[in-house]
């Protein structure tokens, strides 16, 4: 068979035919943190229109292409690749694997995202523009009404349910085959237990997401109606076969940042991570009960009480696994011996302001109360808190934590503590005034509003572009540590930290557990 | 700019006082609720009760949130490495993990009684003493009151705010994106019945104060009402993105005395037998020109822009439709072009209306046909 300890090939062909599972994570993270800063730029202009009342920078239907391009760039191109790229990179390191089960795919997987991304961004200077419908796009806004780029935002869905899917399937292959002895269910990280669940999400949900925008295709362009009344169809339906696919996906976006976060706390608070097992419940019941609370971003659609009484139920629900979970986390640190490095400060601002989008999200489950909540400001802000401050915040957690295993240098903890303050107070600054002018009655997408809200939308322009422009110092501190950081000697960079990654040498080989480690009790998870 | 000075101070404060949560409207002026921070509880005894639940749930957040907090921040105080702490050991408990999965539990259920309260009221559609049928087009709102004697009154509520206010050329009004040519009436102290529905996309159709958001879905019909119980201006927006316009199609109700609407009622009535007298008329050019470019302004600039130059829609100026065959132009106006943006305009301009916006279109914005358009011409071609 010759010889197989090989470093990477050289030049472009090395990130085009690579099969190694550190190759393809990083191009992942890099490819995501693009998006991120491409979704960030059109967020820019969005808060640039609304820092005053009056239009003053874009037209209202460019700044409706900006809502929507903001959305989709986020979720399908910022957060979730990134989550992938980690489980790339982490998830073979953490269960004492050599690479992903289905290499191959792997490969494909990514690289038929930038050709995706490509075409979506090209609708910006196609004739009538971009999708202007946002990133729910609700039928008939986004059929009848739609401009023509429409079709390819339809095959860019396509296109990225596609890899989410081969993604999903490989990590679902990876982890139930590829274990190394020893290494049982309820013994891996609790990371790879919230991929384990993502994934298959991702494949139960994900063709749902195909079944809708094909409807659309055919409703466009093949004379069907299913979500034209005119025809015997119905507008509604559409939203729920969107959400069916559209609420699994929200935690498609959040578990595995619980699992990063499951990881850290443990390690800077020098103690296991308290109710292991209470963990895998609460993710695997927080998985199911996605799949049964769809309805609750419909409570106006005019559903029967029955149908209402629900939904509310259900999703009320919800709070009691990710109750147990905060619980369980600040458990951890208690009468543990915290230290506060960067990752661990991104961390708890996870922790204080995913606990406030929690509450939010009890307030929004309430049916009555929702009637007066629903497409306001108040929902931006909760989302925001969860998708921002959970998710992306728990990514750059994630970052600091194993970039030094990655490349075998430390960043520079001072840089990296300003990035999390300035963060942290730009995102309160921009998202926190938000709950107000929603509860006062202001839509959400709209270009120009009413002067009463005036004051809070310029705060949260101001807090935008401080939380935008902090993104540079990550980026500036990451490259920095790449090209001239401290190297780093010890396998395991970090005191607390326990997990097999960090039995291998540091900067991680090419290749890593050729030969499969013995799992014993002291590599259980952390 | 009549808020600047108060603008200035709360940008000043408004990061301090909002973090203490105590910020409050009590400082602005009394009509246009300046900074407002929490939900109103309007004038509507659903309101209220919706008001009630929100603030009941919110405090239980609060107070679940001050625990957790402080239990975490007295961790993170007290258990630092720095004051050299040895780590404890422990990794489970039993007895605390099922008590913090079952109190919650039990508080999830002392919030959904409240809730599942008002929410039945709020579909108890019985006993209304009056319907008033809502219908979102792009961008306007049409109220149709459906009468017991048969003479129904329609009409379309459009955006009265100038796009010179829009585009920062004149100073902005107090009321700027909030006001409309023609508002809602509803009388006082009636429970009006709404049913709500869609000429194109989904729309919503919400006014805060008085507690309504509902959504309105081309090719059915939703159910809703209030009842308001004091007089007043109630203003609110479109809530569901329907287009390039969605921020410009505001709702506003007029809630006035019964005395007072059942005399708008009759008022109404009277000018709708007007402009049925006026369908039998013949107009001079000047008349039309006249009457067309104030039904092109609200009606057709969105899309076809405000000098015919185009935008969403085609241009007007030079087109082959304005400057072709007359039936040609009545068709497109009439019924729209299916499949496009371009909407059936028959239904939503009275005759007279759409007699005198072909006409306009045909001799405006460099146009020069010379041709006339008649009442009487757009009923023969809605006849067929």
């Amino acid at each position: 068979m010759g010889d197989h300890h090989h470093g990477p090939a050289k030049g472009l062909s090395r990130w085009l035919f690579t099969t190694n599972h550190k190759d393809i994570g990083t191009m992942y993270l890099w490819f995501s943190f693009a998006m991120f800063i491409l979704g960030g730029s059109f967020a820019m202009i969005i808060r640039a229109e609304l820092f005053q009342p009056g239009m003053q920078l874009v037209d209202p239907l460019f700044f409706n292409q900006m809502t929507t391009l903001h959305g989709l760039v986020m979720v399908f191109g910022a957060i979730m690749p990134s989550f992938v790229g980690l489980a790339n990179w982490m998830i073979p390191m953490m269960i004492g694997a050599p690479d992903m089960a289905l290499p191959r795919m792997n490969n494909w997987s990514f690289w038929i995202l930038p050709p995706a991304f490509l075409l979506l961004a090209s609708t910006l200077f196609m004739e009538g523009g971009a999708p202007a419908f946002g990133w729910t796009f609700y039928a008939p806004l986004s059929t009848t009404y739609a401009a023509p780029s429409v079709t390819i935002f339809i095959f860019c869905i396509h296109v990225l349910g596609i890899s989410s899917i081969m993604g999903s399937i490989n990590i679902i292959a990876t982890v139930m085959n590829m274990r190394a002895p020893g290494m049982t269910y309820m013994k891996m990280p609790l990371f790879v237990w919230t991929w384990l669940i993502t994934a298959f999400l991702l494949v139960a949900v994900m063709p749902v997401l195909a079944g809708a925008v094909t409807m659309m295709l055919m409703d466009i362009h093949f004379g069907t109606s299913f979500f034209s009344a005119a025809g015997g169809g119905d507008p509604v339906l559409f939203q729920h076969v969107f959400w069916f696919f559209g609420h699994p996906e929200v935690y498609i976006i959040i578990l595995p940042a619980f699992g990063v976060v499951s990881q850290i706390i443990p390690a800077f608070a020098r103690k296991p991570l308290f109710g292991y097992d209470s963990m895998v419940y609460a993710t695997a019941s927080i998985a199911f009960l996605s799949f049964i609370v769809w309805a609750h971003h419909m409570y106006t659609v005019g559903m029967p009480v029955a149908g209402e009484l629900f939904f509310m139920y259900a999703t009320m629900l919800i709070a009691v696994p990710t109750g147990v979970k905060v619980f369980n986390w600040i458990s951890t640190m208690w009468r543990g011996a915290l230290t506060f490095e960067t990752p661990m400060l991104f961390c708890l601002g996870f922790l204080v302001l995913f606990t406030i989008g929690g509450f939010t999200g009890l307030m929004l489950s309430i049916a009555p109360a929702d009637f007066q909540y629903h497409d306001s400001y108040f929902v931006v802000a909760h989302f925001h808190y969860v998708m921002v401050a959970g998710a992306v915040f728990s990514m750059t957690a994630a970052v600091y934590y194993w970039l030094p295993k990655w490349c075998g240098k430390m960043y520079s903890e001072t840089m990296g503590k300003t990035h999390f303050w300035i963060s942290f107070i730009g995102f309160n600054l921009t998202f926190f005034p938000q709950h107000f002018v929603g509860l006062a009655g202001m839509p959400r997408r709209i270009p120009d509003y009413a002067l009463q809200f005036a004051d809070f939308n310029m705060m949260s322009s101001i807090g935008a572009f401080i939380y935008g422009s902090s993104q540079i110092l990550f980026l500036y501190n990451v490259i920095a540590t790449i090209v001239s950081g401290k190297p780093v000697s010890d396998d395991k960079v970090w005191d607390g930290a326990e997990g097999l990654e960090w039995t291998v040498p540091t900067p991680a080989p090419y290749h890593t557990f050729e030969t499969p480690p013995k799992v014993d009790a002291s590599h259980a998870h952390s | 700019m009549f808020l600047k000075a108060k603008r200035l101070t709360a940008l000043a404060l408004g990061p301090v006082l909002m973090l203490l949560g105590l910020y409050s409207a009590s400082t602005a002026a009394a009509d246009a609720k300046v900074n407002e921070i929490n939900m109103p509880p309007g004038v509507t005894n659903v309101g209220q009760s919706i008001f009630d639940l929100h603030m009941t749930i919110f405090w239980i957040c609060v107070i679940i949130g001050v625990l957790v907090f402080g239990v975490m921040f007295y961790s993170i105080y007290y258990h630092r490495k720095s004051r050299g702490v040895t780590p404890a050991t422990f990794h489970e408990s039993t007895k605390v993990e099922i008590a913090w999965t079952v109190v919650p539990f039990f508080i999830l259920i002392a919030m959904a009684v409240p809730a599942t309260s008002t929410l039945l009221e709020i579909y108890d559609f019985e006993d209304a003493e009056m319907d008033v049928l809502i219908t979102g087009y792009q961008w306007k709102w049409k109220y149709e009151y459906i009468n017991e004697d048969g003479e129904n009154v329609a009409f379309f509520s459009n955006l009265r705010t100038p796009q010179s206010e829009i585009y920062n050329t004149a100073d902005k009004g107090e009321h700027y994106l909030l006001e409309v040519d023609e508002p809602l009436v509803i009388p006082v102290d009636t429970k009006v019945r709404f049913l709500v529905t869609a000429n194109d996309v989904i729309h919503a159709w919400w006014v805060p104060e008085l507690a309504v958001k509902k959504d309105a879905i081309p090719g059915f019909i939703n159910e809703t009402w209030t009842q308001a119980t004091e007089e007043g201006v109630y203003r609110g927006q479109c809530a569901e993105l329907c287009g390039k316009d969605h921020g410009f199609m505001p709702v506003v109700v007029n809630v006035v005395s019964k005395q007072e609407y059942a005399e708008w009622m009759a008022a109404k009535q009277a000018e709708a037998a007007e402009i049925k007298q006026l369908m039998a008329q013949t107009f001079s050019m000047d008349e039309l020109m006249e009457r067309g470019k104030g039904v092109y302004d609200r009606s057709c600039a969105a899309c076809h822009g405000a000098n015919g130059e185009g935008g969403l829609g085609k241009a007007i100026a030079d087109s082959p439709i304005a400057t072709g065959d007359m039936a040609g132009h009545l068709e497109v106006g009439i019924n729209g072009v299916p499949g496009t943006a371009m909407q059936a305009f028959g239904g939503q301009l009275n005759d007279v209306d759409m007699a005198a916006v072909i006409t306009y279109q045909r001799n405006a914005f460099g146009n020069n046909m010379g041709d006339m358009v008649q009442p009487i011409d757009v009923f023969n071609h809605k006849k067929g």
